[in-house]
């Protein structure tokens, strides 16, 4: 019987050299990883989960250092090994990377060198660490692909990475993460760049792989849904701080600290129908049609040769209509290169639509294809259809301060007085929740939550009719993200608005929208009521998305699990 | 500060401060981390004062010529002077005195008992600052204006290649800075509408840029030099020269612009500017230009020494600027012969300054283009 804990952290904190002293991006954390076990370390960006996981393997960022604390891995109990006394450099530590313990990470594009096959990297891997050949060597590649469930390895083993989707790729990384039958596997965040539905496939195979090789797991994650759905063991971290630590159902049922419950009272909120748009809906019922695309498409002409002659196109966005309900919510789910993003990028007229009509009812109530205007004829419309795009460090003009960024419109449309134009920023400021000191600083002083309230000041500025979002609360951690919806539903309600918001995350659509349209490879496959749509789906791709996201209550996997699925 | 201080502060996460501060203290404060970067300014900076106050700062007249001093060789200064009156401290040089080999009959120079004083602000050769103004002032310069002291030696005419070096500077560094805005403004313009608009225009554009690259520099320039008519006047042909410079150096600068504007073009805070209606020269100035305007000085940074270089070559091949207008490379082609290099090997000094200026641009181009971006490392 073993009694040590495979791998136990005590005291450790890492520290980061800035401009203004030693950053402590880890402060003292200690915990165990038991054998066997899935430890889900969960917290918001910047917790210093991932510093963590890399301190473990000394694989740290440039200025980045081990300033103290003891990190010791007991290959058995009578075999222990110091990780933290040992040089980064040293030949103990690279036996320990890869052998003992593997790591796979979030983009596994970047992890995959593209001018070698999968096979060759994978079978690079066995070799360094185990004296076989070559032929041995591939064999055991094929058996591993085979094993995380890649369809015909025998042939897919000599494809390149741009050649694997993205989840066959993060099979692959695992794949050759388990190459040398390692004690513990760090997955950090391994998940969070694929797709729902990939996402579910790939935790059910950690989960599977697991079970039978009896390797210990680090998971690295800041989705509540995925720590319920495979964590036996969940750590909190905090600020560099380990705030909690405990057993799955013991942290989910009854929280210690005030940060975990707010972390799972997020995940569940996100869940259900937000509060204040049902009352609002009582107060303010949804009127008359405001928008309406009619079969537009958007196809991208591929060209070749020289004289780029046309040799195919694509069909980002194929056939799609719909209407927009004025004081309306419209969610439009579907996962990445569905054409989500196209569409909404078509309606806003950034890019030029192939066919179909784009019809607004405006606010003297004539109707207009939008399709049809040119730069000019559409400026007095960018007014009344505005949007917020996703990552508000890119939207954001780095160079000009807030009160430049928020009164760009009003400037170019000369609709309010230079002297008027301050006494409105600060309004827009106090509408958007933002200190009035915020509109002489640039961007960069903002963290991401409050630079995508500058996004939503400087869209709501011109008073507009329809806000388009794209994705405005993906980048964002759980507690801003439900913080930011209330905002938009706030300042719906006084400013009569309408939302399109374009999202993969179900849980924001169900909390905000009153109806989700289904995008799939460019079509628009379903629409509908939020309720009745998540209550019973019709068509297949909505059914396979629907049961693909992660529920935030580790009871719910524990029965499913006695049922045996 | 300019270097970096010890850091002692714990900073936590909710003291971490990273930054209420413009475009402009950003990039200083990640420039001035690159340590040759910084000291290659304070290099620049350097040579562009000699440039700016050089008949000042040169002890001589640099025409002035002697039969007396013919390759004359370097001084030695001294600093500790002892006489009757005891020990003091102050420069002097020996002066030495010009004789013969009696078998080759070449000219020698001996060192003399006679000292030669240095004095700091002291009158000598009249000289008018910047072509305007009058005056005799000088840095430093001999007791005596007729005994001269030669840092450098001095040419065959018995001209102080110290004073030449220094008054060279002038016309050297800005023909690279004259030329360079003279491309960059060519360039900015044809490579902010190949960018900005794209399709046709972009691709003829293109063309002809790479058709302008594909002409070997250096047989275009002869050429072009060549054809100058010899009796223009220095300043006129220092203007051609910079013309011809540019004609070429434009196309670099062309091409990085119109790069940092396609990648600009798709970023969202471009497209929200369209959103907000702004018209297409709004979008330009307002939003596209300051966000290029720290990677354009970095490539510039980058494109004077290229200039310098090339004027110091086209004059050294005596097809730039022509005597009596003095520029490093016109001092250079003083050393084309061997037998001047024998007599005088101190006239290759002005590729020294050459050497130091061309790296000191490179040092800092480099550390200006790391530094140009400040907001790249925080979007992670």
């Amino acid at each position: 019987m073993q009694q040590k804990p495979l791998l136990s952290i005590e005291h450790l904190s890492t520290t980061f050299p800035t401009h203004d002293g030693l950053f402590y991006a880890v402060d003292d954390v200690s915990f165990d990883i038991a054998r066997g076990e899935t430890l889900c370390v969960v917290g918001e960006s910047g917790s210093g989960k991932s510093v963590t996981a890399r301190s473990i393997l000394q694989i740290l960022d440039d200025p980045g250092k081990i300033e103290g604390g003891r990190i010791t891995l007991n290959r058995s109990d009578e075999e222990s090994l110091v990780l933290s006394d040992l040089s980064w450099k040293s030949r103990e530590m690279r036996k320990v990377r890869g052998h003992d313990i593997a790591m796979i990470f979030q983009e596994p594009m970047s992890s995959l060198s593209s001018i070698y096959t999968i096979g060759n990297q994978i079978g690079e891997a066995i070799r360094l660490h185990s004296n076989v050949s070559r032929k041995e060597a591939r064999e055991k590649t094929i058996e591993l692909l085979d094993m995380v469930e890649i369809p015909r390895p025998e042939e897919t083993v000599d494809r390149y990475p741009f050649e694997y989707s993205g989840g066959m790729r993060q099979r692959a990384m695992i794949a050759m993460a388990l190459a040398c039958d390692p004690l513990l596997l760090i997955a950090d965040e391994p998940t969070t760049a694929l797709d729902v539905t990939t996402q579910k496939e790939i935790l059910l195979l950690i989960k599977n792989l697991q079970a039978k090789r009896n390797i210990s797991v680090m998971f690295i994650t800041h989705d509540m849904g995925v720590v319920a759905q495979i964590a036996d063991r969940v750590v909190v971290m905090k600020h560099g701080k380990v705030l909690e630590d405990g057993n799955v159902v013991s942290v989910f049922n009854t929280p210690q600290h005030e940060y975990t419950r707010s972390l799972i009272e997020g995940a569940r909120i996100l869940d259900r129908p937000s509060s204040i748009r049902r009352d609002m809906r009582v107060e303010k019922p949804i009127k008359g049609e405001i928008l309406r695309v009619e079969n537009l498409t958007k196809s991208f002409v591929i060209r070749k040769g020289a004289f780029g002659a046309k040799s195919g196109e694509t069909k980002a966005v194929d056939d799609v209509s719909f209407s927009l309900r004025a004081g309306e919510n419209l969610g439009i789910v579907g996962e990445s290169g569905s054409g989500k993003t196209t569409l909404l990028r078509s309606i806003l007229r950034l890019i030029d639509t192939s066919s179909g009509r784009i019809l607004y009812r405006s606010r003297a109530g004539e109707e207009v294809d939008l399709c049809k205007l040119g730069t000019n004829e559409l400026r007095p419309y960018r007014t009344e259809i505005r949007t917020i795009f996703q990552d508000p460090f890119a939207s954001l003009n780095p160079r000009m301060t807030v009160e430049q960024i928020i009164s760009e419109p009003f400037i170019v449309s000369g609709c309010i007085p230079q002297e008027g134009l301050h006494k409105k920023v600060m309004e827009l400021l106090d509408m958007v929740g933002l200190p009035a000191a915020s509109a002489r600083k640039y961007p960069h002083a903002f963290s991401g939550g409050q630079r995508q309230r500058v996004a939503i000041a400087r869209a709501i500025g011109p008073n507009p009719r329809i806000i388009l979002a794209d994705e405005p609360t993906s980048s964002l951690d759980v507690s801003l993200r439900i913080k930011m919806l209330e905002l938009l539903l706030d300042l719906e309600k006084r400013l009569d608005l309408s939302f399109i918001f374009v999202s993969h995350d179900i849980g924001v659509v169900k909390y905000f929208c009153d109806r989700i349209a289904v995008m799939y490879k460019g079509k628009l496959v379903e629409i509908g009521e939020t309720e009745s749509i998540c209550a019973s789906p019709q068509n297949d791709y909505t059914k396979k998305l629907l049961s693909a996201v992660p529920i935030p209550d580790p009871s719910y996997y524990e029965r499913r699990g006695r049922e045996g699925n | 500060m300019l270097f970096r201080k010890k850091q002692t502060k714990k900073v936590t996460y909710e003291n971490q401060d990273y930054g209420e501060v413009s475009q402009v203290r950003l990039i200083w404060r990640s420039f001035r981390k690159n340590r040759l970067a910084v000291v290659g300014m304070v290099l620049i900076i350097i040579f562009y004062f000699i440039a700016l106050f050089c008949e000042f700062l040169a002890p001589y007249d640099p025409h002035i010529y002697s039969s007396k001093n013919v390759y004359h060789p370097p001084h030695a200064v001294h600093f500790i002077d002892r006489d009757e009156s005891g020990t003091h401290i102050r420069p002097y040089v020996y002066k030495q005195k010009m004789g013969r080999d009696p078998k080759t009959l070449k000219t020698i120079y001996s060192d003399s008992e006679e000292k030669i004083y240095l004095k700091l602000f002291a009158h000598g050769d009249p000289y008018k600052l910047w072509g305007m103004i009058d005056g005799d002032i000088h840095l430093f310069t001999s007791e005596n204006v007729e005994d001269r002291v030669f840092f450098m030696g001095a040419d065959r005419l018995g001209r102080d290649v110290f004073s030449r070096t220094m008054v060279a500077t002038r016309i050297s560094m800005t023909v690279g800075l004259i030329g360079v805005i003279t491309s960059l403004v060519i360039g900015i313009i044809l490579g902010g509408i190949a960018g900005f608009f794209g399709g046709l225009v972009d691709a003829s554009i293109q063309r002809v840029v790479e058709f302008l690259l594909a002409i070997p520099t250096i047989p275009l320039w002869l050429g072009l030099s060549a054809a100058m008519p010899r009796e223009w006047s220095g300043a006129t042909r220092y203007f051609a020269i910079t013309l011809i410079l540019a004609l070429v150096g434009w196309t670099k600068l062309e091409r990085e612009v119109r790069g940092r504007i396609l990648a600009l073009k798709t970023e969202d805070f471009v497209s929200s500017a369209i959103l907000d209606g702004g018209s297409q020269s709004r979008i330009i100035f307002r939003h596209i230009i300051p966000s290029i305007t720290s990677h354009i000085i970095a490539a510039v940074t980058l494109a004077i020494p290229t200039m310098i270089i090339s004027e110091t070559s086209l004059s050294f091949l005596g097809v730039g600027l022509l005597p009596p207008t003095i520029s490093w490379g016109v001092l250079l082609l003083e050393v084309q012969n061997l037998p001047s290099l024998i007599s005088g090997p101190w006239l290759f000094f002005p590729a020294v300054f050459v050497i130091v200026v061309v790296l000191a641009f490179n040092f800092m181009g480099d550390g200006l283009r790391d530094a140009a971006d400040p907001y790249v490392f925080m979007r992670r």
